[in-house]
Order: structure tokens, then sequence, then C-alpha cells
């Protein structure tokens, strides 16, 4: 059995795109050289949040792309089957920009080990940021977000599930608790 | 999916939507600066090549490649196979090297199934005797899919040597798996006796039938074949069931030209009409790439201990 606790609803989820656009903004001092790359899925509903956000505060339209992280996987073999692919888009150049990865949650952070070396293959960017709605812990790499959602204390065993609008219909981020753990 | 790719036999429906999907993201890959992804890193693909196949081995091996794998090209002149050396034996050897994939192509029928007995990885068919040639008709799939975007009533006819032409087998097979229409074009001696049975019309009057299409698919003459007496003279050929320039003029304007290559100008196709913007020559080798990497992924990327952990 599985219950869902609500940790964000539709209005935090705003203000959070907001707040995370103007520390964008203000730790690059515009959004001169920014590029948004969210990762799919779901990342890349929220990169181009952020972009509206920006454009709407500051009247820059910043390039937005969007990376499917499959090729890139640590455990491509591992799995019964292959992992699914997603869309990937990134029609500018990021060489010499400051690209910041847009996801939904952090957790491992092996998915973003996974982008930044695809991000590689596309050029060389002048910085890598990391932007996360929800930051839920358990690292298995060195790896932290500059722009963080919401800070989420997690068991391992917990789910964090985020739905939005342009994908799910809905806005709001869940913890699902399973009362019958399998580990 | 199942490990092997032998027939089209070997994937449903579902499965074609799945690799002409996976394929799109290779496409992509394919035009980057870097057209290379870590997917297969590590994994060994080994090209079996019985039969001369430049373009269709070049196609795996920049497949494989592409996704990072290491890449082995055995072909039979000048090795253990001219020394006498059995399929099985070969088989085995490259088990022992630890091969991940075989890719064969061999003038035998059923020699890729054969190979799936001593192998314990994936066995791709990349052509086997007059029998199938799965990989071709994913890609010819893939490339009427990206231009017409729908197979559900999809009209196509596949002209010529259908009687010992395994592309025209798999194409057939996988067209009538996604709901497009078959209809086969050739002189009676080219034409299957069991044709009716595999799902598809036959016509023996080529133009009667270019004026209803979507997809015209012409497949290339078998000179090799011709002292077996199964038409009088490619010249007759030619004229006959050739796709000449007026020949094209009964076809509706937005109808596609394919053929699966090497193309003999001047006998299954005019040269001018093979270089028109609707004849998808190039298109279907490019895309051919992005297919193979497709199934060397999908058929190489599952398989792993962890079933149900990560659902």
């Amino acid at each position: 059995m599985t219950t869902a606790s609500r940790l964000l609803d539709a209005d935090e989820i705003k203000r959070v795109v907001t707040r995370i656009a103007h520390e964008i903004l203000e730790r690059n001092k515009g959004a001169g050289n920014v590029a948004l790359v969210g990762i799919a899925a779901r990342g890349d509903d929220l990169a181009r949040r952020l972009a509206a956000e920006i454009a709407r505060i500051e009247g820059v339209r910043v390039p937005v792309g969007v990376l499917d992280i499959t090729f890139y996987r640590d455990d491509i073999g591992l799995r019964a089957e292959a992992p699914e692919v997603h869309e990937t888009r990134v029609d500018f150049d990021i060489t010499g920009k400051v690209v910041v990865l847009v996801d939904d949650v952090l957790f491992s952070g092996r998915t973003i080990r996974a982008a930044m070396d695809a991000l590689m293959d596309f050029g060389r960017p002048a910085a890598i940021r990391l932007a996360v709605l929800v930051d839920r812990g358990h690292r298995e790499l060195p790896i932290r977000a500059d722009f963080v959602g919401k800070n989420v204390p997690t068991r391992q065993d917990e789910d964090v599930r985020v739905t939005l609008l342009e994908t799910d219909g809905e806005d709001a981020v869940f913890v699902d608790e399973h009362q019958e753990t399998h580990r | 999916m199942k490990r092997h790719l032998l027939s089209i036999d070997d994937v449903t429906g579902e499965d074609i939507v799945r690799i002409l999907d996976t394929a799109e993201s290779f496409r992509e890959v394919g035009t980057r600066v870097i057209k290379k992804v870590p997917a297969l890193r590590g994994r060994t693909v080994v090209n079996l090549f019985y039969e001369n196949s430049t373009r269709t081995r070049i196609s795996f091996e920049l497949a494989a490649k592409r996704l990072s794998a290491d890449v082995i090209n055995f072909t039979t002149s000048g090795t253990s196979v001219a020394k006498g050396e059995s399929l099985k034996d070969t088989a085995l050897t490259l088990q022992a090297m630890g091969a991940d994939a075989v890719v064969i192509r061999h003038s035998s029928s059923g020699a890729p199934q054969a190979l799936t007995r001593w192998i314990h990885g994936s066995v791709l068919n990349a052509g086997d005797g007059t029998h199938e040639h799965p990989t071709q008709a994913l890609l010819d799939l893939y490339t009427i899919r990206e231009k017409l975007g729908r197979f559900e009533g999809v009209r196509v006819a596949i002209v010529g040597d259908v009687l010992h032409s395994r592309v025209a087998r798999s194409l057939s097979f996988a067209l009538a798996k996604v709901g497009a229409e078959v209809t086969l074009v050739g002189p009676p001696t080219l034409i299957p006796p069991d044709a009716p049975r595999w799902g598809v019309n036959v016509s023996y009057d080529i133009d009667a039938v270019l004026p209803k299409l979507d997809v015209c698919y012409l497949l290339r003459v078998q000179r090799e074949r011709q002292r077996q007496q199964y038409f009088p003279t490619v010249r007759e050929y030619a004229q006959l069931f050739g796709l000449t320039r007026e020949r094209v003029g009964l076809l509706p304007d937005d109808a596609l030209i394919m053929h699966p290559g090497p193309m003999n100008r001047g006998v299954e196709i005019d040269s001018d009409v093979a270089d028109l913007p609707r004849a998808l020559m190039e298109e279907q080798v490019t895309n051919g790439i992005a297919v193979r990497m497709s199934l060397l992924y999908l058929l190489l990327g599952g398989g792993g201990e962890e079933a149900s952990a990560d659902a």
C-alpha cells in the first residue's frame, strides 16, 4: 500500500519557479549569456517555464533546449529492457554559454553526471549550473545544485513524484510512502 | 523484444514502433558534430560477412561505432573460413572472444538461426540467402513513416525479382504487420507461387498498378541470375517493368520511389528517375544507420539482471 502526501501545490511551484528565475539572473548579473537545458522528461517543461519568467522579468528570451540522457546512463545492459528514449533538441551553440541544467528531482546525482557528459558532446560551455525543483538527498556522486526549489529530507525507499501541467495535467509534488517495503 | 533479430517474425507491430521511435533519437545524434554516444561502451559487435556487401557492413559498422561499441569485421576471404573452418567453429571462436552481438550475412537461408545455437549474445540477420533481410525492411519502414507519417492504408508496390529477394520478403511481412497494402509486381516467373498467402496482392502489369501507389519500391535485377532464364533479356525486363521517365508520369505526383541499392541505372530504374527529389535512396542509407543503432541499442541495452528493480 502507498500513501501520498502533497509536498508542493501549484501556487508554491509557481513561486519557486519565479524565485529561481530571479536567482539565476542575480547570479549571472542578467540573462546575457544564459541558456537553459531541461532534462527530459519534465525538466524541459520547467526549463520553458523558467525561460518565460526570465523573459517577463528581464525582457530577454534565453535559448531553451531539451536533453535526453538515456544514451549516457551508467546502467544500460543492467536492466531487463533497454531504457526508453526521449527527444533531444539543442538547436543552439552552447559553446561559451552559461548553461543551466534543469531537472525536477535531484536524487543520486547519476542523471546529472550523464547530462553533463551529454552536454560536453554538444560544445564547451563557459559554465554548467544546476537548477532543481526538489532536492531529496541521498547523493551517490559529488554533485550539488546551484538553485533549489525545496530541500526535502526523504527516506531512500520513498518516492518523490513531480507532476506538471504540460505532461500530467496538474502541478504538484508528492512524496509516496510505501507501507510494505520490499528491501 | 526478443534477443535476436532473425526475421520480421521476431518483432511485433509494437516492437516496430519502438524501434522506429528510438531510431528517431539516433537520427538526431547523427546531426551533431560529435555523432557518437557512449550507450554501448565496452560491448563487442562482430560483423560476420560470408557474402560481400560493403554497404550493409559499413552501415552496421558505423552504427556500432556511433554507439561506442568495439567492432570486429570478420570477412570470409583470407581468413580461417577460407581455410575451411565451419560456421560452428567460427561461431564458437567468436563466442570464446566474448562477442556481445554477431551481425551475419550468409548465402544460405537459415544460417543466422543456426548461429543462435552457439552464440550467447544477440544475432542480427543482415541477409540470409533468399530468406530475409529484416534490418533493410525496418529502415524502409522508417523512411516511409518519416515521409508519409503513417502506415495504415499506405499502398506500396514491390517491383521486380520477388522470388529471389530477401528484401521483398522482409518488407512485405513488415508492411503487412503495420497495416499497409502491398502489391507484388513482376513477371510471373519471378513472383513466388505462395505469394497470395503472404497477405499481399499480385500483379503482372506495372502500368495498371502505378496510378494507385503511395510508394513504388524497386528491387535490383540480379543479372547473375539471368543465366537461369527467368526472363528473356535484361532489355525486355527494362521495357516491361523498369521505372522509366514515362512510367513516372503514371505515378501520383507525391508518390515516393525507393530502392534498396545498389541500383542498375537503365534497368529497373531510369537514370534520371533515380535522381528525382522523390527518389529516396540516399535517405534510406542515412536512415539505415539510425535504425541499426536503434536495433543494437534495444537488443544489447536490455537483458540484465535487474529485471524488476526499477520499473
